[in-house]
C-alpha cells in the first residue's frame, strides 16, 4: 500500500492526466456530482456518489455502431469503429465497480460486444472506499463491502491522507507511475477507517435488508405474487430508474439518415416502456404491471438464474432517490419478499 | 479495432427474386453480391435483415439448409421494414446477419419419428425450412402429415410447392383448410384447431406447430385431448428483437432469451417460462 497527503492529490491527478484522459466526480453548478474530465483547477466532488452511474464510460447512452452509404440499389457498409484511447475513471464507489462485473457478464459473453469490450480493455478504474454511506445505501444486501472497493486500484481517503492499493496489472502499472508522489505505508489508518465505517453500516436503515427470498429458481413462486398489482399501480413508466441504474443494459438499435448517409446507432432503452416489446403481431406485456414486474424479476430472479446466483442490483440507492413516485427495488424486496424483511 | 469481431455489423445481401405468394406475403430470394448463399443455417433459425435508414428486423429463414444456392424469406407486410421490402425489386441490396437461435432438433429428437406439421397463415414460413429438410432426408423420418390453414385460398403460402412437391412426396399427407367457403375451393373449410381434432391423429407423432397465438392455443387443447404429451409438441416463438444475441433485453422471457435460447421450444420447456410470449 502507498499513500500521499491530501494536498498532493491534485499533483497526482496531474500526473495521471499527463498520460491518460482522467475522469472523476465533479460538482456541477447545481451542486450535483457528475463524472467530468479532470483539468487544472477541477475539484473532486465531496458527494457520496454521482447522480448518473459510470456505466456511460463503457456503455454510453448513445453510440454509433456503423454507417451505410446507399446509392441506387447498392449499399456500402462502413465500419466506423475506432480503437479507444486508454482512460482512467477515478472515484468509483464499490457498488458501481461491482456493476461492471454485472455488465461484463452480458456484453463480454460470447459473442462479445466489441464496442463495450474495446472501452473496457482501455479503461482503468480507481475506486474509492465509502466513509459516509447514505440512508439509501444497501450494497451489503448483495455482498458488497463499501470499505473494500474493487477496481484496478482501490483508494481510501482520510482527513489528511489518501491511500492507494493496486489490485490488477493495469493498476500496478499506473501506481508505478505515481512512485515519486506517493510513499510506501502500512494499512493501519485504512483498517481504522474500515472498522468505523463498518459500524456505521450496521446502523443504516436498510442494514437488515436481505435478498434471501429472491434468486435463481424463484420464477414460479414470485411471478404471480398478488403484490405486483399494488406495487406497480402508480408506476408512470418514465424509465428514470432504468436510466440511472448502473446495471440496466437493455438497448435499442436505430437508423438515422444524416442526409449524407445512414448512421446505425444504439441507445439505452427501458423495459418500462410499452414500445419495448410491441410487435406487429401483438404486445406480450400489455400493462405497466407486466413491464414493472419484468424489471424486478430480471434483476432478482432471471439474471441470477443465468449468472451463478449473482443479483443484477448493487444497492447504490439511485432509484430510491430518483423515482418520481418513490417506488423502488427495496419496496419490492420488502413487499414480495415477505414480512420478515421489513 | 477492425480485428475485433462484431456480430451486429451485417453483410450485404442482394434480393435476386421476389415471388408474390398472397395479397400480403412475398417470398424474397437473397444471395451475397458474389452470388452465393450468405451463410449456413439449420431449420428453424432466423436472420436479421435490414434496410439502412428504415430499420432492422428478425425473420425466420424459410428455405431449407439443403438449398445450397440461396436463402429465402417469406415476409408479411406489416410494418416499416416489411412495407419497404414489399416495394423492393430484384437487384436491390439489403443487409443480412445471422444465423440466430436454436434450430428444430431435426437430426436428434425428430429422427425416425412420424412428424405432424401444423401451421396457420404465415406460420408456415419457419416450418417450410423444416419440411423441406425432412423431405430431402426422407428416409430419416416416418410418416409426415402437414395440416395447413389460412383465411382464404388466396392466403395459402407456397401453394404451388405444396401441391406439386409436398403432396406428391412419398408417404406425405397434406391437409389444407381455409376459414370460410370460397368459390373454386373444394377442399376442407374450417379453422385449423377443429380440423386437427377431426383428423384425429394418433399420438405416435411429434407435432410441430406455428401460427397465430389463438391458433396455437386451441390446437394445443386439441392435441392434448387426442392424448399428445407436451414433450411431443414443438413450436417457434416470435418476440421483438434488436440484437439477436441475448444482450439487448427485448426478447427476455423468464431466464430465457427467445433469440438465442429459442425461438424453437418444446412445450414442456415453455411450461417453465412465465406466460409472456
Amino acid at each position: 500500500m502507498r499513500k500521499c497527503s491530501l494536498e498532493k492529490l491534485d499533483s497526482v491527478f496531474a500526473e495521471i492526466a499527463n498520460s491518460f484522459k482522467l475522469y472523476l466526480p465533479v460538482d456541477d453548478k447545481d451542486g450535483k456530482a457528475k463524472y467530468s474530465e479532470w483539468a487544472e483547477g477541477v475539484k473532486w466532488s465531496n458527494a457520496l456518489n454521482t447522480v448518473r452511474s459510470p456505466k456511460d464510460f463503457f456503455f454510453p447512452q448513445t453510440e454509433d455502431l456503423m454507417g451505410f452509404k446507399c446509392s441506387g440499389k447498392n449499399i456500402e457498409i462502413i465500419d466506423t469503429r475506432n480503437e479507444s484511447e486508454d482512460f482512467v475513471v477515478f472515484g468509483v464507489r464499490a457498488c458501481d465497480v461491482k456493476s461492471f462485473d454485472i455488465l461484463d457478464r452480458v456484453f463480454l459473453k460470447d459473442p462479445v460486444d466489441s464496442y463495450y469490450s474495446n472501452r473496457r480493455d482501455h479503461g482503468i478504474i480507481i475506486s474509492v472506499a465509502c466513509t459516509r454511506p447514505a440512508e439509501t445505501c444497501f450494497c451489503h444486501t448483495f455482498g458488497i463491502d463499501p470499505t473494500e472497493p474493487a477496481g484496478d486500484i482501490s483508494v481510501w481517503k482520510t482527513d489528511s491522507e489518501v491511500f492507494w492499493q493496486s489490485n490488477t496489472e493495469k493498476g500496478a502499472a499506473l501506481l508505478e507511475k505515481l512512485q515519486a508522489l506517493t510513499e510506501e505505508c502500512d494499512a493501519d489508518a485504512v483498517n481504522d477507517q474500515k472498522e468505523k465505517v463498518s459500524a456505521i453500516m450496521k446502523k443504516l436503515p436498510l442494514a437488515g435488508l436481505t435478498a434471501d427470498k429472491f434468486g435463481a429458481g424463484k420464477t414460479k413462486e414470485l411471478f404471480d405474487a398478488p403484490e405486483w398489482d399494488s406495487l406497480s399501480e402508480a408506476c408512470l413508466g418514465c424509465g428514470t430508474c432504468t436510466f440511472i441504474c448502473p446495471t440496466c443494459q437493455c438497448y435499442d438499435i436505430k437508423d438515422f439518415n444524416t442526409g449524407k448517409g445512414v448512421v446505425r446507432f444504439r441507445c439505452w432503452d427501458s423495459c418500462m416502456y410499452s414500445e419495448f416489446t410491441k410487435m406487429s403481431a401483438g404486445q406480450p406485456r400489455l400493462t405497466q404491471k407486466e413491464r414493472f414486474r419484468q424489471r424486478f424479476m430480471h434483476k432478482l430472479v432471471y439474471y441470477p438464474e443465468n449468472n451463478d446466483g449473482l443479483f443484477s442490483c448493487v444497492g447504490c440507492g439511485r432509484c430510491l432517490a430518483k423515482c418520481p413516485i418513490s417506488m423502488n427495488i427495496v419496496k419490492v424486496m420488502k413487499t414480495i419478499g415477505g414480512k420478515e424483511n421489513e | 479495432m477492425n480485428n475485433r469481431q462484431e456480430t451486429l455489423i451485417p453483410k450485404i445481401g442482394v434480393i435476386t427474386d421476389v415471388r408474390i405468394d398472397t395479397p400480403d406475403i412475398k417470398t424474397f430470394r437473397v444471395v451475397t453480391p458474389d452470388g452465393v448463399k450468405p451463410f449456413e443455417h439449420r431449420p428453424g433459425q432466423c436472420a436479421m435483415l435490414s434496410v439502412p435508414g428504415v430499420g432492422e428486423a428478425m425473420f425466420s429463414i424459410t428455405s431449407s439448409p439443403t438449398n445450397t444456392e440461396y436463402m429465402e424469406f417469406s415476409i408479411k407486410k406489416c410494418g416499416c421494414v416489411t412495407d419497404w421490402l414489399h416495394q423492393a425489386e430484384p437487384g436491390q441490396q439489403i443487409t443480412i446477419r445471422g444465423p440466430y437461435g436454436k434450430p428444430f432438433p431435426v437430426d436428434d429428437e425428430f429422427a425416425g419419428k412420424n412428424l405432424l406439421f401444423i401451421a396457420g397463415g404465415v406460420g408456415l414460413a419457419p416450418l417450410r425450412s423444416v419440411i423441406n429438410y425432412c423431405l430431402h432426408y426422407r428416409d430419416h423420418y416416418g410418416k409426415i402429415d402437414i395440416v395447413y390453414g389460412s383465411r382464404s385460398k388466396d392466403d395459402l403460402l407456397d401453394y404451388k410447392e405444396i401441391i406439386d412437391d409436398w403432396s406428391n412426396s412419398n408417404d406425405v399427407h397434406v391437409h389444407l383448410t381455409i376459414d370460410r367457403e370460397q368459390e373454386g375451393w373444394d377442399g376442407h373449410v374450417g379453422f385449423v384447431p377443429n380440423y386437427v381434432k377431426e383428423l384425429g391423429f394418433d399420438t405416435d407423432k411429434t407435432a410441430i406447430l406455428c401460427g397465430p397465438p389463438i391458433m396455437i392455443k386451441f390446437t394445443l387443447d386439441g392435441l392434448y385431448s387426442l392424448g399428445f404429451e407436451k414433450t411431443q409438441i414443438y413450436t417457434t416463438l416470435e418476440m421483438r428483437m434488436k440484437c439477436g444475441i441475448g444482450k439487448c433485453g427485448r426478447c427476455n422471457v423468464g431466464s430465457k432469451y427467445i433469440c438465442k435460447d429459442g425461438p424453437v421450444f418444446r412445450f414442456d420447456e415453455l411450461d417453465e417460462l412465465p406466460d409472456e410470449y
